[in-house]
């Protein structure tokens, strides 16, 4: 563990931000307010935190549908995203994207996608760009159990192993595709996936930030010193359901409550630096109330924010036309 | 200037852009060719030829060999167009978009709308179209008006070599992502090209025959073919004006209503099949905006709605002729 004081403070705000984010999302979007399609990242946070910590402004990241967390984690304005969600002028893309289409290029997100897969070949893409201009950036894939199966992710393993891309591939593996098993649906491993294309594979447990960032940052540092790609397959769970109205049926009795009790990130967290005693826990909880506070914010500007103008239809699809 | 093919028109825009911008770069399968193989430093410049000499002078780093995985490839382009390259791709036949148009169509087109303006993705995807090859059903499509139905895509369809490298150099330096079709059986076409780099914009129609009867509106290998038509019946007194719009998208809407408000008549060629194509919707074009100005019903010359056949003698009767199009002008003339 190579992580300074002010590196656990932000590590736990980030986390505690996407937490709070997506938690009042579903409390909103149950109220009505939030137009359109909703998939909520709360449970996840270690991921997308644990890797993004290892990342700088060189780096670029492609998201998935289940985004709000990865925007967070690598920098987006979260009062920007809120508005954006609530499909208002100055949202983050101009309210002209939503919740699956959020990104911010200035820090290096290249957008949620709202398809399954979509994300892999960008990112060779942006890998690309980094070892032709030789930015010394790399490129991270976030893809699901689910996005795992694409052809798109399977094509671009081997892509980015023949081309030698600095690419990380991030498999968040929340035991779902929408309502289908991991279990069921991932043929083999992806260790051993990963290992078939020649790349280095690790399985770590994505409740446990510390495991996450560790793995990211041998694998970020693997393809920052041009060994090429890799791949880790972070195990976790999801608090909410596939979108926000899912009634969840495919999940077992008391599953939801369980994992909020036993396998919760920020709650694991919180006990490991405190335990530790890296941090103290007033320190947490100050975090808490700051996080709550600026999220009741988000919330309220994206409520009275106005929306897009009739002009806003048409301006944006070409650079000339 | 100098005489130079289609292909070689195509091959001299890409390397002076290469000279030009360090962060032009071109990958396709076999783009460069025989990577590791054991002729590796001999590069055959792929199926279509059209990258040949690229890689001796430019590097590997810049003239990529790819995977038979359309999908990573051309979505790599995409990624990379999004952050700082200019990627010019080659999807070596239009149809197996099929493999690919994700890439293409809900990421390459939609990433400046959906991201609120701030996305610029400057790729290029070239790729060879059209019948005339006896290469049946999956290596003879059209396809362009799948790509000018996008928001976001623009559509170019060159003509002529003097096109061809005009058109490529404006669709490098474009900062929208561009389709750009080459059709196989022009590639050794030959005419005068200028030697230095130049450019043709997007949207603004060719007229490569002006005439006062009839109105021919045709994209590709239609082009010439509609030309030889125009000039076999101005012998006969039957003056047509030949329009290549050069892009489906943007379609340059002005110049075909004011050619059909002076000719009265209008017949559309179109390559692509019948349905949901440049014809229909040119002829929807004119049906709505000049529909007083038509002195006759609108001709629309297409192909079968069939795929593209193997034999030759089926493929000859599929593909629009001079012959069904000289038909076609003289039905809308009344001679």
């Amino acid at each position: 563990m190579q992580l300074s004081r002010e590196d656990l403070l932000k590590a736990y705000r980030d986390m505690r931000t996407i937490r709070e984010f997506e938690d009042r999302v579903h409390d909103e979007f149950a109220k009505g307010g939030i137009p359109g399609f909703v998939h909520l990242y709360a449970g996840e946070e270690a991921s997308g935190v644990g890797v993004c910590m290892n990342l700088d402004d060189r780096d670029k990241i492609a998201s998935t549908h289940r985004g709000h967390g990865h925007c967070i984690a690598k920098g987006c304005d979260p009062k920007g995203m809120m508005k954006e969600i609530y499909g208002k002028r100055d949202g983050l893309c101009g309210g002209k994207g939503g919740s699956m289409h959020i990104a911010d290029l200035s820090r290096g997100m290249m957008g949620a996608n709202g398809i399954v897969g979509g994300g892999p070949p960008l990112v060779c893409g942006a890998a690309l760009t980094a070892k032709t201009l030789k930015t010394g950036g790399v490129a991270v894939a976030f893809v699901g159990d689910g996005g795992s199966n694409q052809g798109t992710t399977l094509e671009s393993f081997n892509l980015a192993r023949v081309w030698d891309l600095p690419v990380v591939f991030v498999v968040e593996d929340n035991g779902y595709a929408e309502s289908t098993a991991s279990a069921w649906s991932v043929g083999g491993s992806q260790k051993k996936r990963a290992e078939a294309f020649g790349m280095p594979g690790t399985e770590v447990d994505g409740h446990d930030f510390f495991a996450v960032y560790d793995a990211a940052r041998q694998a970020v540092e693997f393809a920052r010193s041009g060994d090429g790609p890799s791949l880790i397959h972070v195990k976790l769970d999801r608090h909410y359901g596939h979108f926000e109205g899912d009634a969840m049926t495919y999940r077992a009795d008391g599953e939801v409550d369980r994992l909020r009790q036993e396998r919760d990130a920020l709650q694991i967290f919180r006990t490991k630096v405190s335990e530790a005693k890296l941090l103290e826990i007033d320190q947490l909880d100050e975090i808490d109330a700051e996080v709550k506070e600026l999220i009741d914010q988000a919330v309220a500007e994206a409520e009275t924010a106005p929306p897009p103008t009739e002009a806003d239809l048409l301006t944006d699809v070409y650079v000339s036309y | 200037m100098s005489k130079k093919s289609f292909r070689q028109a195509i091959n001299e825009a890409l390397a002076q852009e290469m000279r030009r911008d360090p962060t032009v770069i071109v990958m396709g399968e076999d783009n460069a060719g025989g990577m590791g193989a054991p002729g590796e430093d001999d590069a055959w410049g792929g199926v279509l030829g059209v990258t040949k000499g690229l890689m001796p002078e430019f590097g590997r780093e810049r003239v990529l060999d790819t995977p038979i995985s359309e999908s990573a490839f051309i979505g790599a382009a995409v990624g990379a167009a999004a952050t700082g390259l200019r990627p010019v791709a080659e999807l070596m036949f239009v149809d197996f978009m099929g493999v690919c148009f994700d890439q293409i169509f809900n990421q390459a087109g939609k990433f400046k709308y959906m991201f609120g303006g701030k996305a610029v993705t400057p790729l290029v995807v070239r790729t060879m179209f059209g019948a005339g090859f006896r290469a049946a059903s999956q290596h003879s499509q059209c396809l362009y008006p799948i790509f000018t139905h996008i928001p976001g895509l623009k559509v170019v369809i060159p003509s002529s070599p003097y096109e061809a490298k005009g058109l490529m150099i404006q669709a490098i330096r474009d900062d929208d992502p561009v389709i750009f079709l080459e059709h196989k059986v022009l590639y050794d076409d030959e005419e005068e090209v200028p030697d230095e780099p130049y450019t043709i914009p997007f949207g603004e129609a060719n007229l490569t025959r002006e005439g006062s009867d009839v109105t021919i509106v045709a994209f590709g290998r239609m082009v010439p073919f509609s030309n030889q038509v125009a000039d076999k019946l101005e012998k006969e007194g039957i003056s047509c004006t030949v329009v290549d719009p050069r892009t489906t998208s943007p379609l340059d809407t002005d110049t075909i209503l004011e050619c059909v408000a002076d000719t009265g008549r209008l017949v559309v060629v179109d390559e692509a099949s019948p349905r949901c194509n440049m014809a229909t919707d040119i002829s929807a074009l004119v049906a709505q905006e000049a529909f007083g100005a038509l002195k006759a019903p609108i001709k629309m010359v297409t192909p079968p709605h069939t795929p593209v056949p193997f034999a030759p003698q089926l493929e000859d009767l599929y593909i629009p002729t001079p012959e069904k199009i000289e038909a076609a002008v003289r039905a809308v003339a009344g001679a």
